[in-house]
């Protein structure tokens, strides 16, 4: 991923001051605000879905827009963690929290396992490792006995949360899922402007000599490879919580597929990118669901139009618009 | 807070409606609108709603019936989600049809979490009625249960003892194979052996070789859709046939024979719970059925057709949108339509009625583009499905 | 007799035949992605897409135009691949100076757009294909009864890839294309057309598609998604025999093709997944493929 035009483009993430910028403190204070009061205005489960494919997203973006990893396996950790919260709620009786916990530990190392075969390969072959090991993790999922195959994992409950708050309720679940999600975000954000971003960005950008320079070049693909997981598994646990259900679609390829195509459309290695990707691409699924196979036409002309005319994304442009990392 | 607030407008609107005032219904047709199982429910399903209102004369009795319809692309979490915005949303009263068996058991849970009523006409799964049993569900037309009593009982009894089972490896495919597995064996049938494949398969000369080598008698599809029929044409293909193994399609429906042709599916036994050319009521409702899809019905829209008529008389009898009193009214009136004739809802939901034995004509007998079944045998409903007593509903054996 | 674990000697080798049956459409695609891929380096994520499509254009060919099994072999590979190259000429060759990875969105965004149109007009039920009447019928082997058609299959299988192997490797054309790969700017100076080149392996690649598409057909139905869960085994395959390797593809296609036909009698649950399996540890041990070149 470290081509010429990339790091020509990639104006995100250049500024070398670790604190958060004046600007990005505004948006996220009132991206905060519009969140508090959008389960008053839509859905609040749709709002719940958006939320948790913009974590997904952002995680899929630290390691792609940040690390400079494809992966095209991403679906296997949000999968698995769905699946074993599931469980944990279901068979367990575990509150939300443990739930949620227990799914985004699984996840965590899942990604350390696959991760550390995974980065010995570069670019193609990184990506090709990566989905190798999510199709055995599909595979897994269909033939285990917990995760009930076709099936999926139905009616999951939503325990009482520390096992005080009864969380049955959409718009009080919502504030919880908010609570989650911003705070991932907030924190992946945190990750990639510490001194450990600025390493992977050196890395990501020459490689060679981020070697030379005496960084353990493998560690830090290692560990931004095992965080990516763990905030997708984080969102894929979230998830199974907010639909009471996981299921084969989460660990299949095109949910892989899926998450790259939002965070491309958003704007790699942008921070709001992949939120705006997110928002659209989910958006687009559920209200235009009607039109059938038009929806695949849809994404696919989105793909096309976008790898042609904007490859640095919606944020992207839009960052370069106002001469502003967004 | 919400499912109690649309639970307290109902039985508020239950005690001023009364049955002089109308009463608004929503039916929300949920299922395969593009997928494999398009063609046998889709649109189709959503016509035979339609025409079931239309028939009914829902409007001069003072119910204002709306349908709405979405595609699952068979998928439990789409389904899912899409039954919960309905119910929590959308202000829809009773989902319909909801075809394989992953979304069928998704969706009634969710009714029943919701408190509505979920009409299954699609589905196989015997365990929407049996170990997953809701007290808001009622299934129509067939299950995995009654396929077996039908085909599996005929083909045994006729000298087809030994079984060998090409399996769709997911609930679906595990439940037929379970299921045929206890009646083969329940009449003196021997299972030598069966194989998974991975679903939806593209190519089954593998496993159809694996049956061949097994020597068994009969071939057991326990597959569905697009698996049967190209199961069965790789088998002719293959020569399993002219090698004297006789091959038994679980569950086969009009459409799968008519993909398949006569030529190819001659002789094929089948069960059914609905054939378009039955009787005068069926031809006629098939009639005009094709005049709107160009297909006759498949016995899932005749489910779907059916399982509405059912609704509405319950509804006109409790004179509101109350659930729970129209599924109890449900339950306790008898069934009777043109398509299913005279029938009953047991209280786990199963709904009894006779089912078919039929055989695929040669192209000689066949007359016609869709002349293609002709009976063999009637089941009985108290034969074809499973009694509630071995079904193992726990709310149904509770009391 | 001996017996291979429970299986008696002659199923095996039925299964065996079965395999490298199914090999031959591995071999076949991923001779075109293999060959799109070392001379364009462009990751042909529209492959599976371009394959459903030379079953279709057959189906169409039949249905609308009366033209039978044998012109459509040949008719529908160079309409699909015409329509390949207009694909590569509006779409594809801007993106040959970046990286890899925006070829394989745009084609990956091309097949979504390909099978959601044939979804739309042609539902996913399936269209019936007949076996030309020639080929009908089938030999008993023996060990095995197998239909004429799938013999066929193998056949032209084989041919096909071997006359692309000998095309690329052996002639003066191919010298040409794997010179202009090396090094366009050279080979444009001894008058070669390169982009022009280069445009016609993108068809030549898109055919092959096509060509396993038609020989699919009558074997299994023709189905708006029949490539799209092929093209990432496929994918795999081209990635195990080393990416870009003419002869490691086609090789690599048979072998998969039997290693999953004996998955399918051993544990046939795991004989979606084998390859995948295979895919992970050729790439851990010898990540350049089994017959690439070390890089």
């Amino acid at each position: 991923m470290s081509t010429n035009e990339n790091t020509n483009t990639a104006t995100p993430a250049m500024n070398r001051s670790v604190g958060m910028p004046g600007h990005m403190k505004i948006i996220f204070v009132v991206l905060l605000a519009v969140l508090i009061a959008l389960p008053f205005m839509v859905y609040p489960v749709f709002a719940m879905k958006v939320m948790c494919f913009a974590l997904f997203a952002c995680a899929f973006n630290l390691l792609l827009g940040f690390g400079g990893l494809l992966s095209f396996g991403h679906a296997a950790y949000f999968g698995m963690a769905s699946y074993v919260c599931a469980h944990a709620a279901k068979v367990w009786g575990l509150t939300p929290e443990l739930a949620i916990l227990a799914g985004t530990v699984t996840a965590a190392l899942l990604g350390l396992l696959i991760g550390s075969l995974a980065i010995r390969r570069q670019g193609i072959y990184f990506a090709m490792v990566t989905l190798a090991f999510a199709q055995m993790v599909y595979f897994f999922a269909l033939q285990a006995e917990f995760t009930g195959g076709e099936d999926g994992i139905q009616t999951v409950p939503r325990n009482d949360l520390l096992g005080l708050f009864p969380m049955g309720d959409d718009i009080v679940f919502y504030f919880f899922v908010l609570f989650v999600t911003f705070g991932g975000i907030l924190f992946i954000y945190r990750i990639t402007h510490s001194p450990f971003g600025q390493v992977l960005k050196a890395i990501r950008e020459n490689e060679p000599r981020a070697i030379s320079l005496g960084y353990h070049v493998n560690r830090y693909k290692l560990t931004v490879f095992v965080l990516s997981a763990t905030f997708a598994g984080l969102a894929g646990a979230t998830k199974s919580q907010v639909f009471h259900l996981a299921s084969l679609t989460d660990v299949h390829w095109s949910m892989s597929g899926e998450v790259v195509l939002m965070t491309l459309l958003g704007g790699m290695g942008t921070v709001l990118g992949p939120i705006v990707g997110a928002v659209i691409v989910v958006t687009m699924q559920n209200y235009l669901a009607y039109l059938g196979a038009w929806v695949t036409v849809i994404q696919g002309c989105i793909f096309v139009i976008g790898v042609l005319m904007f490859r640095e994304g919606i944020i992207g442009v839009l960052s370069k618009i106002f001469k502003k990392p967004l | 807070m919400i499912k109690r607030i649309a639970l307290s407008t109902a039985a508020v609107s239950a005690l001023v409606a009364g049955p002089a005032l109308a009463t608004d219904i929503t039916l929300g047709v949920l299922n395969d609108q593009s997928g494999i199982y398009a063609d046998l429910s889709g649109q189709g399903s959503v016509v035979a709603a339609q025409m079931a209102v239309a028939d009914f004369d829902a409007a001069g009795k003072g119910i204002n019936v709306e349908i709405i319809s979405a595609d699952h692309q068979n998928k439990p979490d789409i389904a899912s989600n899409i039954a919960r915005q309905w119910y929590d949303q959308d202000g829809v009263d009773a989902i319909l049809d909801v075809p394989t068996s992953s979304t069928a058991l998704a969706v009634a849970d969710v009714t029943a979490e919701f408190g509505k009523v979920f009409i299954n006409s699609g589905a196989a799964t015997s365990d929407l009625t049996r170990a997953n049993c809701q007290p808001t569900t009622i299934h129509w037309t067939y299950d995995t249960a009654a396929l077996a009593n039908g085909t599996g009982k005929a083909v045994t009894e006729s000298g087809g003892d030994t079984w060998f089972f090409l399996t769709a490896d997911y609930a679906f495919g595990h439940a037929l194979e379970r299921d045929t597995t206890a009646v083969v064996e329940a009449n003196g049938g021997e299972v030598l052996g069966s194989v998974a494949h991975p679903f939806p398969g593209t190519d089954f000369s593998s496993f159809l070789l694996q049956a061949q080598a097994s020597g068994a008698k009969v071939i057991g599809l326990a597959n569905a859709g697009a698996d049967t029929v190209n199961s069965i044409k790789q088998a002719a293909e293959f020569g399993i046939v002219q090698g004297g193994q006789k091959l038994a399609g679980l569950l086969l429906f009009i459409n799968n024979v008519h993909s398949l042709g006569a030529e190819t599916a001659q002789g094929l036994q089948m069960t059914t719970a609905f054939y378009w050319d039955k009787n005068d009521d069926t031809r006629a409702f098939s009639e005009r059925f094709k005049a709107e899809m160009g297909s006759p019905p498949s016995m899932v829209q005749a489910g779907v057709y059916a399982g509405t008529l059912h609704y509405l008389k319950a509804v006109e009898a409790v004179g509101s949108d109350d659930a729970t009193a129209i599924v109890a009214s449900m339950k306790e009136m008898k069934t009777d339509d043109p398509l299913f004739g005279e029938g009953y809802i047991r209280k786990d939901g199963r709904v009894i009625h006779d089912m078919y034995l039929m055989e695929v004509k040669s192209p000689e007998e066949s007359t016609g583009e869709w002349d293609l079944l002709k009976e063999v045998a009637t089941i009985s409903g108290e034969d074809a499905f499973l009694p509630m007593e071995d079904g193992g509903c726990a709310f149904a054996l509770a009391d | 007799m001996f017996e291979l674990l429970g299986i008696p000697p002659q199923v095996l080798l039925g299964q065996l035949l079965i395999g490298l049956i199914n090999g031959s459409f591995y071999a076949v695609l991923s001779l075109g992605l293999a060959v799109i891929f070392g001379l364009l380096n462009i990751i042909n994520f529209a492959h599976g897409a371009q394959y459903m499509m030379g079953a279709f254009v057959a189906w169409m060919l039949l249905n609308y135009g009366g033209i039978g099994y044998w012109p459509a072999l040949l008719l529908a590979p160079v309409i699909v691949g015409i329509i390949g190259i207009a694909l590569e000429r509006v779409l594809i060759a801007r993106l040959y100076k970046l990286d890899h990875l925006y070829g394989l969105l745009l084609t990956f965004g091309l097949a979504l757009i390909i099978q959601g149109l044939f979804r739309n007009y042609y539902g996913v039920s399936g269209l019936p294909y007949q076996i030309p009447s020639a080929l009908q019928g089938g030999q008993n082997l023996g060990f095995m009864f197998l239909p004429n058609y799938r013999g066929w299959v193998i056949v032209a299988s084989v041919i096909v890839c071997f006359g692309t192997w000998f095309m690329i490797e052996k002639t003066r054309l191919g010298a040409n294309l794997r010179a202009a790969t090396e090094n366009p700017e050279l080979v444009g100076a001894f008058g070669i057309n390169v982009p022009r080149m280069i445009t016609l392996t993108y068809g030549f690649g898109v055919a092959l598609a096509a060509f396993a598409g038609v020989l699919a057909a009558p074997i299994y139905s023709v189905n708006p998604n029949m490539g799209a869960d092929l093209i990432i085994v496929v994918f795999a395959v081209v990635v195990i025999g080393g990416m870009g390797s003419i002869m490691g593809s086609i090789l690599t296609g048979f072998g998969l093709g039997v290693i999953e036909g004996l998955t399918r009698v051993f544990y046939p649950e795991g004989s979606a997944v084998v390859i995948f399996v295979i895919m992970a540890i050729v790439l851990m041990i010898k990540p350049e493929g089994l017959f690439g070149k070390s890089a």
